[in-house]
């Protein structure tokens, strides 16, 4: 295809090992991050067909899921044990299977370890242009380098492992251009929350979209990934964000970032990949950054969302049927009223974490609120959580660990803890969450759990009031 | 994955209609590490029940489901089509599948037929206490009273099902393809081509 192309085509057209009549493409694939929970069975096949892995050079492995986010050593440095069999089980299976095919592990006590998308930006293994998959749909995180990332199944996994390829469809194109300025103390979550309460969960369903306009130039690339990584929750197979000189900044000198010559013929290549003018989209939606404020979620869908300002609505508000239905059903599961004040709406526990907003940045928002204060009384568990082993060093280093543990958070160690609950933080049943992951469905945080979608200054503002609160009254 | 052609014998007359994916295996069974042994949480909450269809003298072990409408509706899990495998099913009779599941169980080697209501629904009558012969070479559903109903394919997934060729196997066999690509991106993007923190 010539003529003008956009970011998706270049990369997709760069990737293409054949294509077929019935439309289905072979896409070479240039980075495989495997975890413990959707890999055993891969291996497991791979075993009983002799197969290996082609290029086990490209493939990373890091328990992530369903570590504790407590001591995982003794004093004497004697692994702990894990209580869940089945999680212990998982984790095994990892740490067997890594070697066996001789793949890299970053174990669960290694520094480096975290949650796989925190750990393949921050290790420079996720690169611009590079075709990145996982067996998890927040793969999409990676985007925000201008990756072109999305989640697999395990049977994927299979393949990729076995042929470094998969088989695909080519998506249809949508660019969501946010022009303008984030007003002060509105952040990339609140963007990425607006995008979702615009687009609806199954807006986005077929397409990849790519994230445009002034707004998401301006965000940091931390900002970026928080919003690529949602992208999946408007229903899109992927999210893309063009790379610039903030995202070459951001690889530049990271473990597995090229070096020498390579980088320079890189740069030059990433330069290359930005949408030509006059390419197309199938859809393109436009978005004024000045109209959104820091925002929250309502429901048990991360499309219902509403500005902190806002009342919960009511079910009859909505035209169509069907999302009158869903909406009673959530309203009666979040236990809300509608015309009930957002800010009126307590919480009992806070979790600041997940692959959406545990980068240092988040911690340095987070920290910044609770700076000097008090979690409240009738929050009985807050918890902050960084995505990696490097994130909690750094954190700690710029003494924010003392900051959180001072207000009466706990601090802990890296890993996905409270934003699936299969590890052993849950969210009690009944119990409200004011939460920076990216799914708030029913019993994601524990069964009976109720969540609602924040920023990391916004969870922060809530541990301190006991209430969804408007972390603007914080920024002095 | 198994070659399938001729599939014979106990069709379990299920019927219902969108069987979710968390009735055929719930979320709790997803913490497996093998695709082996999920037989035993399939249908769980229905086979809880004293004298269910699954667990008849009869029934149990059949190779062939006979369900209702949009079968394996609700999430990705793959684990879905593992559990039938490990029950013992390898072809589901139905009037419509969800796409995810029909192609899960493509790639773990379960044939979905699918058929119009009345078919169905007179499967349903006729596999109460007769066995059931489905050929895919042919691409027919036949009992022992004369009934003959002919069914669609992908003719790929056809392919690919009567040869047992795993998609797996089928791009390893696009090698020399494979090869040919790896060898650009080295020299065009060396910087892809590996990943090392030296
Ligand atoms: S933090 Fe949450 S969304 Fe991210 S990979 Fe872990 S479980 Fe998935």
């Amino acid at each position: 295809m010539t003529g003008p192309k956009t970011l998706y085509e270049k990369i997709w057209d760069a990737h293409t090992v054949e294509s077929r009549e019935d439309g289905t493409s072979l896409i070479w694939i240039d980075r495989h991050l495997v975890h413990e929970v959707t890999s055993p069975q891969a291996f497991e096949a791979l075993r009983a067909a002799g197969r290996k892995v082609r290029r086990p050079d490209l493939t990373l492995a890091v328990p992530d899921h369903n570590l504790p986010t407590t001591a995982r050593r003794d004093s004497a440095g004697h692994r702990i044990a894990i209580k869940d069999p089945q999680s212990a089980q998982q984790l095994a299976a990892l740490e067997k299977n890594a070697p066996e095919f001789g793949i890299r592990l970053i174990g669960d006590a290694d520094r480096e370890q975290g949650i796989v998308h925190v750990v393949g930006p921050e290790q420079g293994f996720s690169l611009p242009g590079a075709t990145i998959v996982c067996g998890d749909s927040h793969t999409a995180c990676h985007g925000g380098l201008g990756a072109l990332a999305f989640g697999i199944g395990t049977s994927e996994v299979e393949h990729v492992l076995a042929t470094q390829t998969l088989q695909l469809k080519r998506s249809k194109t949508m660019e969501v251009r946010v022009e303008g300025e984030l007003g002060a103390g509105v952040t990339a979550k609140d963007l990425v929350l607006h995008i979702c309460g615009t687009l609806g969960a199954s807006g986005g369903t077929g397409y990849v979209i790519e994230y445009t306009g002034s707004a998401i130039r301006g965000l940091s690339i931390e900002g970026r990934l928080t919003v690529s990584n949602m992208a999946i929750e408007h229903g899109a197979r992927a999210g893309l964000i063009a790379p610039d000189e903030k995202t070459f900044a951001y690889v530049q000198g990271r473990p597995y970032a090229p070096k020498g010559a390579d980088w320079d013929k890189a740069v030059a290549w990433w330069k290359s990949l930005a949408t030509d003018p006059g390419a197309t989209y199938d859809k393109v939606v436009v978005i004024n950054a000045a109209e959104i404020a820091p925002t929250v979620t309502w429901g048990t869908s991360p499309e219902d969302t509403v500005a902190i300002g806002g009342v919960v609505p009511a079910p009859e508000s909505f035209a169509d049927p069907s999302k009158q239905e869903a909406a009673r059903k959530s309203l009666a599961y979040m236990g809300l009223t509608p015309g009930q004040k957002m800010t009126d709406v307590e919480v009992q526990n806070v979790f600041i974490g997940s692959c959406t907003n545990s980068r240092i940045e988040d911690m340095r928002a987070a920290a910044a609120v609770v700076k000097g204060r008090r979690k409240a009384d009738n929050v009985r568990w807050a918890i902050v959580v960084p995505g990696s082993g490097l994130v909690k060093e750094q954190a700690e280093a710029e003494g924010l660990d003392k900051i959180f543990i001072e207000a009466g958070l706990e601090w802990r160690e890296p890993g996905c803890s409270a934003c699936l609950a299969m590890n052993p933080d849950k969210v009690p049943s009944g119990e409200r969450c004011a939460s920076t992951s990216n799914r708030n469905f029913v019993g994601r945080q524990g069964p009976g759990a109720r969540t609602h979608l924040v920023s990391p200054a916004m969870a922060a503002a809530a541990a301190v009031t006991g209430k969804l609160t408007d972390a603007r009254e914080f920024l002095a | 994955m198994k070659p399938i052609n001729h599939v014979a014998g106990t069709a379990i007359p299920f019927g219902a209609k969108n069987v979710d994916t968390d009735v055929i295996i719930p979320a709790h069974w997803l913490k497996t590490i093998t695709r082996e042994g999920l037989g035993k949480g399939a249908f769980e909450a229905i086979r809880a029940e004293e004298g269910n269809i699954f667990d008849t003298e009869r029934n149990k072990g059949a190779p062939i489901l006979i369900a209702g409408d949009n079968f394996g509706c609700g999430s990705s899990r793959e684990h879905a089509a593992w559990a039938l495998l490990d029950m013992g099913i390898t072809c589901v009779i139905a009037p419509s599948f969800s796409d995810i599941f029909s192609g899960n169980a493509f790639k773990n080697g379960i044939l979905t037929v699918v058929l119009p209501q009345e078919a169905i629904d007179r499967l349903l009558v006729v596999a109460v206490d007769q066995p059931i012969d489905v050929d895919l070479e042919s691409q027919t559903v036949t009992t022992p009273f004369q009934d003959r109903f002919t069914f669609e394919i992908d003719p790929f997934r056809k392919h690919c099902l009567l040869g047992g060729l795993d998609e797996v196997g089928l791009t390893l066999s696009r090698d020399a393809a494979i090869k040919q690509h790896e060898a650009k991106i080295a020299a065009d993007l060396p910087f892809l081509a590996t990943a090392s923190a030296a």
